[in-house]
């Protein structure tokens, strides 16, 4: 279908300081604090994190669903935050967005056969049996039988339907970049295999580059090739999937995945799992955002806030004092 | 990259179950109601009744005859072709005043409910204004000031059913443009319009319409009491709240006379309240469901 090229030098999606804040009640919430990621074409980026960390807003700050305060967000070289209007309406259909409730992001008075089109006809193919053609395929290619699902109604179908059917919505313009933010959290735990399954083999069909958000880190561990930590909006650590999980090297990290139940009953959880809450995001912390719960803290990490830096080949972490 | 073990069952799309939507005899009975009254209204020019307006000064307040088949008022008027065309008013005043609130209010609401900002606080304080003014005195005050007429009546209270309408619409609005499907759509690459006609419109339309069927009893409600009061349409003209009025003259003698078109009236309201309520949750997509 797409192209299945080399990982070039240029990334697909690059996001360079972006810093999108808030105001809540005329207080600012610091969501997302100069984050910077490159992504590279056909690759998958997992993107984890506790709940609050920013990640699902940095999700939708990529295609400015919510404005940046400052950065940039290169798409295959144009700038997306400079854009506004009918150019950025364009380049957004080259970017698709999947959500974590597949039954709230389908319209329940649409049929699914509208909802499908939506996107074509949004780009503005107005022959009606080109159209159906095309969403026809991409159901056949969800698992969809589109002569039973294209006249009902989004209420008929379970949740993971809902996500094959918002799959289908997603890649019936051929994007080259898809955003899934927490596309398997409000599934069943038998459904997200396939539904992940399913991912994995559009991907491939489609030639997509990822950018797959989740709190799960099983999940991330499946799907990724590198992961991304996010921690009160700040990265902690960037690094191939297996390196990461098999070596963290920020102290957040090695706490998440001490944090993974372990199936043995006789395995006792590790005494060093985090205690209580990450700090408001109103109000974080000075230097290092993780230091209020790091049991490596000093002085240092209160004073000087950590770069993202190398702390093994291909691997960054931004901390003062990594664990490798 | 891992492979998950569990491999795409191909997932059984159950056929399509037909949905028995059973509307009960109320509903069937009201609704049956508002087609005589309205087919009534429309053709009572054509049916074969004495003219509502001629007056029969030997006969008046005539019983029941043959002639005159609820007989006649205090000046000898036909009771029947006086409460058909008196439906004409009702109708005319009742369907027209809510549909201007429907469309400025609905359309503002859904303008603010989507665009927030400086627009919503401007259209809401605007209607808060609205809504703080007592209705009656300003209906009152405008009627003395531009006369009785259809016409004058049904925009000034239309234009009192804006508010009703306007935080109907924003109210519904506001919930739905934080749903993912908006988002989605925003996502999507679709324009402000394409968003508010397509994926708004049709899920704010229906508890619109379920609260328009309201405003259309509430309105016939108002002409009556204006009418009643003598500020509705301007004799000779019949409608159902001036018949009540002058039909309270004679109370202890006919009392059939206020009392008719307060049946007519009673039956209607209940009936565009019931046809209301029951579309309302029968059109709501996730009760179909169950």
């Amino acid at each position: 279908m797409m192209q299945q090229s080399a990982p070039s030098a240029e990334p697909l999606l690059k996001v360079d300081d972006l810093v999108v804040e808030y105001f809540v009640g005329g207080k600012t919430v610091h969501a997302v604090s100069g984050v910077s990621l490159d992504i590279a074409r056909g690759e998958t980026l997992g993107l984890v994190g506790e709940s609050g960390c920013g990640k699902s807003t940095l999700g939708r700050a990529v295609l400015q669903l919510r404005p940046a305060v400052s950065g940039k967000v290169l798409f295959d070289g144009n700038d997306l935050t400079a854009m506004r209007g009918d150019p950025l309406r364009k380049m957004r259909q080259r970017v698709q967005l999947i959500f974590q409730d597949p039954i709230a992001s389908l319209n329940p008075r649409r049929r699914i056969g509208d909802i499908v089109a939506e996107p074509l006809v949004i780009a503005g193919i107005k022959d009606p049996d080109k159209r159906r053609k095309m969403v026809c395929d991409v159901l056949s290619a969800v698992g969809l039988d589109p002569a039973l699902v294209i006249g009902r109604l989004p209420h008929e179908f379970s949740g993971g339907q809902c996500q094959r059917i918002c799959i289908a919505r997603a890649l019936v313009l051929n994007p080259d970049f898809i955003i899934c933010d927490e596309p398997v959290s409000a599934l069943d735990v038998s459904i997200r295999a396939q539904i992940l399954n399913l991912l994995e083999e559009m991907k491939a069909r489609y030639g997509l580059t990822l950018l797959f958000i989740a709190h799960d880190l099983a999940v991330v561990k499946a799907v990724s090739d590198r992961v991304a930590v996010m921690y009160l909006g700040r990265l902690c650590e960037v690094g191939p999937s297996e390196q990461l999980f098999a070596k963290p090297a920020h102290p957040y990290t090695a706490l998440l995945l001490e944090a993974i139940p372990v199936p043995d009953p006789d395995v006792r959880p590790a005494e060093s799992v985090a205690v209580g809450e990450p700090p408001s995001p109103i109000a974080p912390p000075s230097g290092c955002r993780f230091r209020t719960r790091c049991p490596r803290a000093d002085a240092r990490c209160a004073a000087e806030m950590p770069e993202l830096r190398m702390v093994a080949p291909r691997q960054y972490a931004a901390c003062h004092y990594p664990l490798t | 990259m891992a492979t998950l073990e569990l491999d795409l069952a191909e997932e059984a799309v159950s056929a399509p179950v037909r949905k028995g939507r059973r509307f009960g005899m109320l509903f069937w009975a009201a609704i049956g109601w508002i087609v005589l009254v309205c087919a009534l209204a429309i053709f009572a020019g054509v049916l074969p009744i004495p003219d509502p307006t001629a007056m029969d000064m030997l006969e008046r307040r005539a019983p029941y005859s043959w002639e005159h088949w609820l007989g006649t008022d205090g000046l000898g008027r036909d009771e029947v072709s006086r409460l058909i065309y008196g439906a004409r008013i009702s109708l005319v005043v009742g369907l027209c005043a809510p549909m201007i609130g429907l469309t400025v209010g609905g359309a503002l609401g859904m303008l603010a409910g989507y665009f927030r900002g400086r627009f919503e606080t401007l259209t809401v304080g605007g209607t808060d204004v609205l809504l703080a003014f007592p209705p009656l005195i300003l209906v009152l005050a405008i009627i003395a000031f531009l006369g009785q007429s259809i016409f004058n009546l049904t925009c000034i209270l239309g234009v009192l059913g804006i508010p009703a309408f306007m935080r109907v619409a924003r109210a519904t609005t506001l919930t739905l443009s934080r749903r993912e499907f908006v988002i989605a759509a925003q996502a999507l690459g679709a324009s402000h319009s394409r968003i508010l006609l397509r994926e708004l419109l049709p899920n704010v339309i229906l508890p619109l319409f379920a609260f328009f069927l309201l405003g259309v009893a509430v309105t016939i409600v108002v002409e009556g009491s204006l009418s009643f009061l003598g500020l509705g349409v301007p004799p000779p003209i019949s409608s159902w709240g001036s018949m009540i009025g002058e039909g309270r003259e004679s109370l202890e003698v006919a009392p059939r006379l206020a009392f008719l078109p307060a049946v007519a009236m009673f039956l209607t309201v209940l009936a565009f309240n019931l046809v209301g309520d029951t579309l309302r949750a029968i059109t709501d997509p996730r009760q179909g469901a169950l």
